[in-house]
């Protein structure tokens, strides 16, 4: 990697920004830093179903189903054993996983890991599937997987859920793992590797005749995008230190599309972009649901209307903009630098 | 597993399935025309329910008179949505009409919580159902019978508009070739809004039916159905008429036997629809009915 002017800004802004958010608890309340780590957690997962969705066309609607794997393998490494003697109330906890007790960062690649192993069982069989059948078939494996939880008392403690994860997903490991993902996939996604993926998304017939292995191509960034999907279910768990089946439904994935949607199909900085629109703006609508003082009239909250704002937000998006905030262009220095060049020139004319 | 408990096992089964099998109707004739799964149709089972409840409970009408409203009320809410939603995307990506299709799923089903509240409502049952037939240790309510009566009455009207009217022959046509419809002078956006219209009021019959017999309706409750009655869909061939039916009833025969003779397995019994699509989808992608698809180049 050479070191020119765009790759320093980069790295320069990137220690920037860490340095900012290692300060953040002197000017950021608890609530702020909460919002943070949400939003660097939804990044991972809306990247992740970028590279799936976004960069190699396979709708997959499972996205929940690989979250939830990362985040179960995840706290079942860092729950310290006393605890979980205590909270498997309703049948004990087998053996392997009573004792197990890893630092932080083994358990959320551990939670990528399984979740990335698992998305091959899944790959193989349905990836033959186009389009909305692929769709389709995702949302029922990541249902299945959901059953499967709830049914495995012995080791997930069944529809209890988890209590008490320990919160060692911190502001700085949040954002750690968000650039993590970012760089790697951007590594990926603007190689040679991405380029496969692209032509696969175009046109898919074009690639097999150009001597590109699709089947092979699409499962490896299938099982990449779970990967990274297991980290971010991993960090998610450990941040909401609560877990249970129900959590890991079609809402999610719903959310998560949510914001590969609004940013951008096939655009990282896009996908960043959205989630952390999206994620604001979900906080910031739950005024909606509590009461308003408007002075001369008070309105009662309204339970439900975020998410009737955030559905018609959807629709909007997808009826008026489907390209979301980016398309397919990435926000890059290049096109900052050509922005403001461009802007001095009108003023100078 | 004594004869009789069979015979039960049978009608419940033939009950749930008739319900599946008329939401799958909905799902399969959008398919076949649009090539668009109707994420929302779930719901729209959900808001015949509401009516219904609201029609009797409320309004106190009588029963039949509020099925049939909320029928029509929910037939012209699935030919808004297709207006509102789906008809600006015709000509866009397919996954784009899927992405509203969901997004206007979540948009009714989060609607219906800030206007009926989340909280579950019980629903009364008309006295004339909840009688039963009593034959040795068998019990038959009227319900059981009932439901698979009504389902075959509504599928044989289906039936006849598709295969003996204009309409139906229109219907037929777009499925076959939108295009070249279109250019013999069918007005085909009034045709899918039929289709629209027909396959809702389908769903809201299977939701008034449906909130008889699990007694209750509540914001959610066209979800899973919504999900298994498309997997029956697929099951049955996507795109046919009768492989929905065929479906339907399939997918309720295994969900009520399979529990019935491993009831070990009964925590996972929303799994076995899933599973099925699964392998449905790898063995015969097509279904049991449908038409080989032919892909284009």
């Amino acid at each position: 990697m050479r070191l020119d002017r765009n790759t320093f800004l980069s790295i320069a802004t990137m220690v920037i920004f860490g340095l900012v958010l290692w300060q953040a608890e002197t000017f950021l309340g608890d609530y702020q830093i909460y919002i943070a780590k949400l939003i660097f957690i939804n990044i991972i997962l809306a990247l992740s179903l970028n590279l799936i969705y976004g960069f190699t066309g396979l709708f997959s609607l499972g996205h929940a189903g690989f979250i939830a794997i990362g985040a179960y393998v995840s706290a079942l490494c860092i729950l310290p054993p006393a605890q979980k003697e205590i909270m498997w109330i309703l049948e004990p906890i087998i053996w392997p996983f009573s004792d197990l007790l890893t630092p932080f960062w083994v358990s959320v690649l551990g939670g990528g890991l399984f979740a990335g192993v698992f998305a091959i069982f899944i790959a193989v069989p349905v990836l033959r599937l186009g389009d909305d059948y692929l769709g389709m078939a995702t949302l029922a494996f990541a249902e299945i997987i959901r059953v499967l939880i709830v049914n495995a008392t012995p080791i997930t403690n069944g529809s209890l859920g988890i209590k008490g994860i320990p919160g060692h997903a911190t502001l700085l490991v949040c954002y750690g793992w968000a650039l993590f993902t970012l760089i790697v996939l951007a590594r990926l996604c603007y190689s040679n590797f991405g380029n496969v993926l692209r032509c696969i998304r175009d046109n898919e017939i074009a690639a097999s005749v150009m001597g590109i292995n699709v089947f092979w191509n699409k499962v490896l960034s299938f099982c990449i995008g779970a990967f990274f999907a297991g980290i971010g279910g991993a960090l998610l768990g450990s941040h909401l230190s609560t877990i249970d089946p129900k959590m890991f439904n079609f809402l999610l994935t719903f959310n998560v599309l949510m914001f590969v949607v609004a940013g951008g199909l096939g655009s990282l900085t896009g996908s960043i972009l959205g989630a952390t629109v999206i994620t604001i703006l979900l906080e910031w609508l739950r005024f909606l649901e509590e009461p308003m003082d408007l002075g001369f009239i008070e309105i009662p909250g309204i339970p439900g209307m975020r998410m009737v704002v955030f559905s018609v937000v959807l629709l909007v998006i997808i009826l008026k903009r489907r390209e979301g905030i980016m398309g397919t262009r990435e926000l890059t220095w290049n096109r900052i630098f050509a922005f403001f060049r461009r802007l001095e020139r009108r003023e100078k004319a | 597993m004594s004869f009789e408990m069979f015979l039960q096992h049978c009608f419940n089964a033939l009950t749930l399935g008739s319900l599946y099998a008329l939401i799958a109707i909905g799902y399969t004739m959008v398919y076949g025309i649009l090539r668009l799964i109707n994420f929302a149709h779930g719901d729209i089972l959900m808001v015949g329910a509401y009516f219904i409840f609201f029609g009797t409970f409320a309004f106190g009408w009588p029963w039949a008179v509020a099925a049939v409203i909320s029928v029509l009320a929910a037939g012209l809410l699935g030919v808004i949505i297709d207006r509102v939603a789906y008809k600006p995307l015709r000509d866009a990506p397919r996954i784009s009409a899927l992405i509203s299709a969901i997004a206007v799923s979540f948009l009714i089903e989060s609607l219906a919580v800030v206007i009926f509240t989340g909280q579950p409502r019980p629903v009364l049952q008309p006295e004339w159902l909840t009688n039963a037939w009593q034959i040795g240790n068998l019990r038959i309510t009227h319900l059981a019978a009932f439901v698979p009566g009504m389902t075959i009455i509504l599928v044989c009207i289906l039936l006849y508009i598709v295969y003996r009217t204009k309409p139906g022959l229109a219907m037929r046509a777009i499925s076959k070739d939108i295009e070249t419809t279109r250019l013999l002078g069918v007005k085909v956006d009034n045709v899918i809004a039929l289709t629209f219209g027909l396959g809702s009021a389908l769903a809201a019959a299977a939701g008034i039916m449906w909130a008889l017999r699990y007694p209750q309706v509540h914001p959610y409750m066209g979800v899973m159905p919504g999900l298994k009655a498309f997997i029956a869909a697929v099951f049955g061939g996507i795109g046919s008429i009768e492989g929905a039916v065929l479906g339907g009833v399939a997918l309720g025969f295994v969900e009520i036997m399979t529990v019935a003779f491993m009831p070990e397995l009964s925590g996972y019994r929303d799994a076995f629809a899933f599973i099925l699509l699964v392998l449905v989808l790898l063995v015969k992608p097509t279904g049991l009915l449908g038409e080989r698809m032919e892909e284009k180049i």
